[in-house]
């Protein structure tokens, strides 16, 4: 598997070394620059500039149009009613729910799946037996698609056949119907999210924990720190980037999370389980109200914009 | 030390090549139906059809057209139902624009009659007397026919019977919601689930009010809801069909965890035996039997079904129907031909095949004697004799006002909202979109 990726990898690497002899030494002149990238330029820019203004920045803008119309999708959009999709929005408890849900899923992700995360990472990333099939087995539920995910445990919560269903008869208990339940199916949800997506912030800190130069922790234990003020002054502070990485990664998976909540709930029962997308979703698409889901759409995208851009000026400041 | 062999966190990913969509239209001009000379006209016909049954008999139309007209060609495109939804905005714009497509009448319709992507069906006397009125009425708009109806469905109670026996219930007996009522609470004593619901999918919920709507308010409720009159959806007729609901809801007859079942596993419910009754379609002997875990469900004879029962002191008369109704509607760029195809594929001969299958109830009432199934033959002779047939509240009403009936009787079952709550937010949603 390795010597295979390796292999693969080998003729890109080829061509990131540079040219052979003492051609690449010379300084190379602004035009004879442009010659050589030149041609690249007019070759690979313009489908890659087109397919993205065509595709990203053409429908951004096009959203930001609608999201001032009321519009079915059908013909061309008339009915001018400036901010009042806007208005509309914060007027719905299914989204606020939304909100507060996302929000949710971005805290149990910080307080619960990081920490796990980490400290699995620490765990497998170490010289003990069985770590890389422990490691594989963690991974495991990231590489599952988002739908069949969903789909896998809503059989398991299913309280007629699934799983939950037989645990409650082994128990002699009545079968639970968590998917079902207002006040249980969001914290159902959240153990589906932090299951699916540990894994992949675990490999995050497994890299960073590979950067770490082990020289640095060899000296901490000579100067006598025990495995706790190792871990807690060196490993931690040398983390501090991946960290960051993987809090970015959570709030722009909160807030992009649709595909696992469709199969699961649909945003329901009573939309307890909405998020942002799936409000989007069944209040702007389903209801045929583009215009509306459009004003949705607005907001997602400047409150991912703001973290974005706020984020990177917070955490990354000093990077 | 040994390596750790992590993902490729820097993986060189190299230029990726972006040749994609060559392979569209390789399809080309080989249709599916008729022979590959080329032909003056095209009729180009969207559906979501996937039973073979159904297919074949619009083929065998297809071609008989084709040899009747050997100008036009008729093509028939399929699309899966949600891509059908989310694609026909757009197609209808673009100069691919099908000539015919399916469609549930109603709100969007509407919407499509507004833009102007439609034209009427140029239909003659003798086509619109063998249609069903009610089908035919769903489908007229501001005087003109938008479509060709072609299938009917009625929404009735099915029952389980070896259920209703062992619990002591006569179906006959069930003709008032107070009948019901009575039947739940038998049903409940002697152990038995009363209703399954799909209350995840919320429609199926929805259609119990909305049966109740009917039966409480009769033709003018809806007519007058619309209009703005009496205070629109909060007019009494709603808020009783929701107190009424509310009543059934208090007794707790539905299947546990009702809230997250789809209507699949509402069907699924049912057909296992594990509840006694379901407000569901015609044509759900075959729903029931595949949704069920052993692939069977109830057994034909085992299997029972009564008209909603009536609501005492409501406007609406026991032979009122509610139902869905479906027809072809023609886009403004089809080619003139479309309507004789239409005619053609609506003619009796064509009927009768599709009332032959058992799959749906024929849009021309004449083809009636052909279905053969007795629990087809059921509601085919209610809605032969209906006084009134509403179309579903959630089509009727478009996707828009019709989701939030969806949420708010839902809600109202769950106890999260009342009778008066559902009707004002439906009222809110109209008066919104109107």
């Amino acid at each position: 598997m390795e010597a295979q990726s390796l292999s693969g990898l080998s003729p890109g690497a080829a061509l990131a070394l540079p040219p052979a002899g003492g051609q690449a030494r010379r300084r190379r002149s602004l035009g004879q620059r442009l010659w050589s990238t030149g041609p690249v330029l007019v070759l690979f820019l313009p489908p890659a500039l087109l397919l993205f203004t065509a595709l990203v920045v053409v429908p951004i803008l096009d959203a930001g149009r609608y999201s001032f119309f009321d519009w079915s999708g059908y013909g061309v959009p008339t009915r001018f009613i400036g901010w009042r999709n806007f208005d509309l929005i914060w007027r719905y408890p299914a989204f606020h729910q939304a909100l507060l849900n996302n929000l949710l899923i971005i805290a149990v992700s910080l307080c619960i799946q990081l920490p796990m995360a980490l400290g699995l990472a620490s765990l497998v990333a170490s010289r003990i037996r069985g770590a890389v099939t422990f490691r594989m087995i963690f991974f495991l539920p990231y590489i599952l698609a988002d739908v069949a995910a969903g789909l896998i445990w809503r059989f398991m919560y299913d309280g007629d056949y699934g799983l939950a269903a037989a645990m409650a008869h082994v128990l002699g208990l009545p079968a639970p119907y968590v998917l079902a339940d207002p006040h249980w199916a969001m914290t159902a949800v959240l153990v589906v999210i932090v299951w699916k997506y540990f894994g992949f912030h675990m490999m995050l800190f497994i890299a960073g924990l590979q950067g770490i130069d082990p020289a640095l922790l060899d000296a901490a234990a000579i100067d006598g720190a025990n495995r706790l003020q190792r871990f807690r002054r060196v490993t931690l502070p040398l983390l501090t980037p991946t960290i960051r990485l993987s809090v970015f990664f959570s709030v722009i998976g909160s807030l992009q999370l649709f595909d696992l909540i469709m199969p699961l709930t649909k945003g329901g029962p009573e939309d307890s389980t909405q998020t942002l997308v799936t409000f989007l979703y069944s209040f702007g698409i389903m209801r045929m109200r583009v215009g509306f889901g459009s004003a949705v759409g607005v907001v997602l995208f400047v409150i991912c914009v703001v973290f974005a851009f706020g984020y990177k000026r917070l955490a990354f400041r000093d990077v | 030390m040994r390596r750790i062999n992590a993902i490729p966190t820097s993986a060189r990913l190299g230029r990726r090549s972006l040749i994609a969509a060559a392979a569209l239209g390789a399809f080309g001009r080989h249709g599916f139906v008729t022979p590959a000379e080329a032909a003056a006209t095209m009729i180009r016909w969207l559906h979501l059809e996937v039973n073979p049954q159904i297919l074949k008999i619009w083929n065998a139309a297809a071609v008989e057209f084709h040899a009747q007209h050997p100008d036009s060609e008729v093509r028939l495109q399929f699309l899966e139902n949600e891509a059908f939804k989310a694609k026909l905005p757009t197609l209808l714009q673009s100069p691919d624009a099908p000539s015919m497509f399916y469609s549930w009448g109603g709100g969007v319709m509407r919407a499509q009659i507004e833009t102007g992507a439609l034209r009427p069906v140029q239909m003659d006397d003798a086509w619109k007397a063998r249609l069903n009125p009610a089908a035919l009425s769903a489908f007229t708009s501001d005087g003109k026919i938008w479509g060709a109806p072609h299938q009917m469905a009625l929404m009735d109670v099915y029952y389980n019977k070896t259920l209703f026996k062992k619990a002591g219930v006569a179906a006959e007996q069930i003709r008032t919601w107070d009948d019901l009522l009575a039947a739940a609470k038998a049903l409940k004593a002697a152990g038995i689930t009363p209703i399954a619901v799909g209350g995840g999918d919320k429609w199926p919920i929805m259609h119990w009010w909305a049966y109740l709507v009917v039966r409480a308010g009769g033709r003018q409720a809806l007519d007058d809801a619309k209009a703005g009159r009496n205070g629109g959806f909060t007019a009494a007729p709603f808020v009783e069909a929701g107190r009424l609901l509310k009543q059934l809801a208090d007794l707790q007859p539905f299947q546990p965890g009702y809230l997250g079942a789809t209507f699949p596993q509402m069907l699924g419910t049912f057909g296992d035996g594990r509840a006694a009754m379901m407000l569901s379609f015609s044509g759900s002997y075959a729903r029931q039997a595949h949704a069920a875990a052993d692939g069977k469900g109830i057994a034909h004879d085992d299997l029972g079904l009564f008209a909603f029962p009536g609501v005492a002191g409501g406007k609406g008369l026991p032979t009122d129907t509610m139902g869905g109704m479906n027809a072809w509607l023609v886009s403004h760029t089809a080619p003139p031909q479309t309507d004789a195809f239409l005619n053609l594929l609506t003619s009796l001969k064509y009927q009768v095949e599709t009332a032959a299958t058992g799959i749906y109830m024929p849009s021309v009432p004449a083809a009636n004697s052909a279905i053969t199934d007795t629990l087809l033959q059921q509601p085919a002779a209610e809605l032969a004799k209906s006084t009134y047939h509403q179309n579903y509240f959630d089509q009727d009403l478009g996707p828009d006002v019709g989701r939030v009936l969806n949420d708010q009787t839902t809600a109202l079952v769950a106890g999260s909202i009342t009778a008066e709550g559902v009707a004002k937010q439906i009222e809110e949603a109209w008066k919104l979109s109107h």
